[in-house]
């Protein structure tokens, strides 16, 4: 599915989007005070330290809140609807607004464990979605 | 004019890395320039509580300053940005010295500058826009989806239904009814509501306000003038500005929100408290925000909005009229315009149909980047 939209990296966000397109999602954390953050900017808000790394997250976490969408509010979304638009607590703290797919809609719910999946854009660029996280076996 | 020479200093200057092709965004310029004006002064960033900030002409992004405050891990009882070009820099102090008389704040930080030989791809300007690049890519293009996540978030904490927002579309609509001049006075009741048609779940179709024209302007002078003019003039006793955060998706808490320290603030300037009001008009531009505005604004407990607004509480004739013009979701949007000119028509008496009996205080919410900042306003009918 064509998706209508096409983040674009920006000086402070490219190396987010480099990992994405190696299947990685990158969260920057302080080298200072160890905290991570996301999205990413240029200093720690915990302590103002300019000093980080990029880590790689482990892709696991919960469903923290989430809407259906079901009317289309942009040109291309027509398609998408509906979809399940989330907000995602990583298992390293830090929240991502993201998408949860392959999964009816009426089945999402807050606190549902979900992993990091990957929907390919253009060739270059990929973004970072989840689904529901297959149970322990 | 009080003479205000003398009485403000800078204690704290500086300056980012300068120079052409750096290869850096404006705001990690920005930055920059702030951590090294902190070590200057000596000053933890937690001094800071006022914030003015000029932000890139080449990449505009929605409440700049707020989003600044968000990278510096601050919250500020005052912000604002200033949009005066080539003057903005000197109008910022401008800015700071007004802000800091009238007592919003005690330690201002000013911010500038723009990265306009760094551009960044298809990008304008230097500065970044995180909505463009971690919004709108997974299809948050509007309002309703942005405040959903925040209701939905508020259903699961404190168990919160979708009736509960429906008597806030049906007051508004009531009171909206006893308005002529207002934009849609068709009868609602909460059966309508719940068969309206999901837009973006939790949200129906009547829990969103429509986009409409119409506009409102008031005159305000001092109160000496005021008494020698026409009209019976209409005080204002309080205002606060509150601050929790510019993106709703890493706000550490989605529930209680700005409306808090604005209304806490602007309680301690009017020398009053909930007690004390006698009508509320909260921006609505969705049902929900009525509902957490009324908890942080102290009229019932944090998780009791849903139960608050039922029964005929927020209604004329309640224990606390809301939105007796309609608010945004009946009487039109205006940027919530209307909901100040309204108060201050309650507080001169001229309500009309729609007037609230012996109404001497009022109290008005503004807000935006969906409840993480909040303007609230307190009128009264006198001084003091």
């Amino acid at each position: 599915m064509t998706r209508p939209v096409v983040p674009i990296a920006n000086l402070d966000t490219k190396l987010f989007w480099e990992g994405c397109g190696e299947g990685k999602l990158l969260l920057q954390r302080c080298a200072r005070c160890a905290a991570y953050r996301h999205p990413p900017a240029p200093i720690c808000p915990s302590c103002l330290s300019d000093d980080h790394a990029w880590v790689e997250a482990s892709g696991a976490g919960t469903v923290y809140t989430f809407v259906v969408v079901r009317e289309a509010r942009a040109r291309g979304w027509d398609k998408m609807v509906p979809y399940v638009l989330a907000v995602v607590e990583l298992a390293e703290g830090p929240h991502i607004l993201t998408n949860i797919v392959d999964v009816a809609p009426e089945q999402v719910a807050i606190g549902m464990p979900v992993a990091l999946d990957f929907a390919e854009l253009d060739g270059t660029t990929r973004l970072p979605l989840f689904r529901p996280a297959r149970s322990a076996s | 004019m009080t003479n205000i020479s003398g009485r403000y200093a800078i204690v704290g200057i500086g300056e980012s890395d300068l120079g052409r092709h750096l290869g850096r965004s404006g705001m990690a310029l920005q930055l920059e320039a702030v951590t090294r004006a902190l070590a200057d002064s000596g000053l933890d960033k937690s001094a800071i509580d006022g914030l003015v900030t000029r932000p890139s002409h080449g990449s505009p992004q929605f409440n700049y300053s707020a989003v600044l405050a968000g990278r510096l891990g601050i919250a500020p009882s005052y912000f604002t940005d200033v949009a005066l070009s080539g003057a903005a820099s000197a109008a910022m102090i401008v800015e700071a010295v007004a802000a800091l008389e009238a007592g919003l704040c005690t330690t201002v930080l000013c911010v500038g500058g723009d990265a306009q030989t760094s551009r960044s791809g298809p990008r304008r300007g230097g500065l970044t826009n995180w909505i463009e690049d971690f919004e709108h890519p997974y299809g948050m293009m509007g309002a309703p989806e942005s405040y959903g996540l925040a209701a939905r978030r508020h259903m699961h904490e404190y168990g919160t239904t979708s009736a509960q927002f429906g008597a806030v579309a049906v007051a508004c609509r009531k009171h909206a009814g006893l308005n002529p001049a207002a934009t849609f006075r068709t009868p609602m009741t909460l059966a309508d509501h719940q068969a309206s048609r999901f837009v973006a779940e939790p949200f129906r179709l009547l829990d969103c306000c429509p986009v409409t024209d119409g506009a409102a302007a008031l005159i305000i002078t001092s109160a000496e003038r005021a008494r020698d003019l026409a009209q019976a003039p209409v005080y204002v006793r309080g205002l606060g500005q509150g601050f929790t955060h510019a993106e709703l998706p890493y706000a550490s808490s989605m529930t209680t929100v700005a409306s808090k320290s604005a209304s806490q603030r602007a309680y301690a300037m009017a020398k009053l408290g909930p007690q004390d009001i006698d009508l509320a008009e909260l921006y609505d531009c969705f049902t929900y925000v009525v509902l957490v505005t009324l908890e942080d604004y102290g009229f019932c407990a944090k998780g009791e909005g849903g139960a608050f607004v039922e029964g005929g509480r927020i209604e004329l004739g309640g224990a606390l009229p809301v939105n007796t013009g309609g608010g945004l979701l009946s009487q039109g949007h205006a940027g919530g315009a209307l909901l100040v000119s309204e108060a201050a028509i309650q507080l001169r008496g001229a309500g009309g149909a729609r007037q609230v009996a012996n109404a001497a205080t009022a109290i008005v919410s503004g807000q935006c980047a969906v409840t993480g900042i909040n303007v609230c306003l307190i009128f009264g009918k006198e001084p003091n």
